[in-house]
């Protein structure tokens, strides 16, 4: 899958879970919990959603590594 | 109409599952009750067969309407209902209102239910007549359509009600303790690792598992305060106060939590978060709680003083678990601290036991493993 199918599928995949948010005014840099209101069990739900729609397990140990649409979507593009 | 909560005044039945004639066994749902808050499931706590629907769909009916009969299945078939004695008028306007005028005492002679008697609970009940309802005829000339509530308005007058309510008759104490969190998040990094995201626990479950433990050493903050007194519970049904992202909140009960491992609280955790964020929840969700846990730790908010949701007699809240400086045998290091506070009805309980109760979850926390 290439940066731009895996860019869709992760908005795919925030407006599931914010789809109030309007994803186009959503900074790259922008903490994605915070600015879309996503608590830890949606948070969990969506790595969970990212897991079956693109293969990749996040560990615990780097969400401190996907916490920006940029940061998440660099690091599945490199997995 | 069963209370689903104590912010509940009135519901509207919109479903029936089931038909006269009907078996049906402890737990089934028969049918669905609209509040402000939710759509509910609600649940039959007798098994028997159905003999009669007594509301019919979009009624609304105060808190303790009876909503259908089921009797027995050892029971002979129930009599047929008792002519109710009703004035015409009280007759015509209860049709107006889908009131069942069964359920309506009458203050007339001999019980007659009057027209007062029928405009009484459809003003509690806040029911307007129905749109089938045959417009009499000398109608005055129609009013403008009332602004109609935002989307959200019920949920927020159903929680106006209930945190009134509880700062006006429950005299709150707080108490306030930090833990140091490293060795449960040790013990939950431990055993995360071996899992992928599906079944990875949150650190929630973990608390909710510490808040049970806790209420069975000190369970006089298990419970409610009812008539002028406290009732201990004998079980532990943990509410989890669930933020919609519609606004407001739902707290459905984790059931028999001191009796579940973590993983068996996850399960429920995601149950019922799943259920409350998609407005299917059932009528056992949100009445058997007897402890309230709100954790806004997702904010950043360091430390929750929580109003009690009555008539439970106790709150606990939890906040964000940040890294701090802590001294201990005379070394400082740094800790991830999680603040813990306790609201208790001081009607029931005083300082020194939920003082216990902080220590007994501390002492959880600080002692739990990975296995």
């Amino acid at each position: 899958m290439n940066a731009t199918e895996i860019r869709e599928a992760v908005r795919d995949i925030l407006h599931r879970f914010a789809p109030e948010a309007d994803l186009d005014a959503l900074a790259p840099t922008a903490d994605l919990r915070e600015a879309l209101d996503i608590d830890s069990f949606d948070f969990l739900n969506l790595l969970n959603a990212l897991h079956d729609r693109l293969g990749v397990d996040i560990p615990e140990s780097d969400y401190g590594r996907v916490r920006t649409l940029q940061t998440l979507t660099e690091y599945l593009t490199a997995s | 109409m069963p209370s689903l909560g104590a912010d509940m005044a009135a519901g509207t039945l919109t479903r029936w599952d089931v038909k006269p004639g009907d078996h049906v066994n402890s737990g089934d749902t028969i049918g669905v009750v609209e509040t402000d808050k939710a759509n509910v499931e609600i649940e039959v706590f007798e098994s028997g067969i159905v003999d009669r629907l007594i509301v019919q769909p979009g009624a609304k009916v105060p808190v303790g309407t009876p909503l259908a009969l089921i009797r027995g299945e050892a029971e002979a078939p129930a009599k047929a209902p008792a002519l109710v004695r009703a004035s015409p008028m009280a007759r015509r306007l209860a049709r107006e209102y889908r009131l069942d005028l069964a359920t309506i005492a009458g203050s007339g002679p001999h019980g007659v239910v009057e027209r007062a008697d029928v405009e009484r609970v459809a003003k509690q009940a806040e029911v307007r007549p129905g749109p089938a309802a045959p417009v009499p005829p000398a109608a005055p000339a129609p009013q403008p359509p009332a602004p109609q509530p935002s989307e959200g308005a019920g949920m927020r007058r159903a929680i106006a009600a209930a945190m009134t309510r509880s700062n006006r008759e429950i005299p709150h104490y707080y108490l306030e303790t930090h833990i140091d969190f490293s060795n449960a998040q040790r013990a939950l990094e431990t055993i995360n690792l071996r899992r992928s995201v599906k079944e990875r626990l949150l650190p929630a479950a973990l608390l909710f598992k510490a808040v049970a433990t806790a209420l069975a050493e000190v369970p006089e903050l298990n419970g409610y305060w009812i008539d002028d007194e406290p009732h201990q519970s004998e079980r532990i049904n943990v509410g989890m106060a669930i933020a919609l992202r519609q606004g407001g909140l739902v707290i459905p009960a984790i059931h028999d939590a001191d009796a579940k491992s973590l993983d068996e609280i996850m399960e429920a955790m995601r149950d019922l978060i799943t259920r409350a964020r998609s407005g299917s929840m059932r009528s056992s969700d949100l009445v058997d709680s007897t402890i309230t846990v709100t954790n806004l730790g997702d904010l950043g908010v360091e430390s929750v003083y929580g109003i009690i949701y009555p008539p439970q007699l106790a709150l606990v809240g939890f906040g964000k678990i940040v890294e701090r400086p802590w001294a201990e045998n005379g070394m400082i290091g740094i800790r991830p601290i999680l603040s813990a506070t306790l609201a208790a009805d001081h009607r029931a309980t005083d300082g020194h036991r939920g003082a216990r109760f902080l220590s007994a979850l501390e002492r959880y926390i600080l002692q739990v493993q990975p296995g």
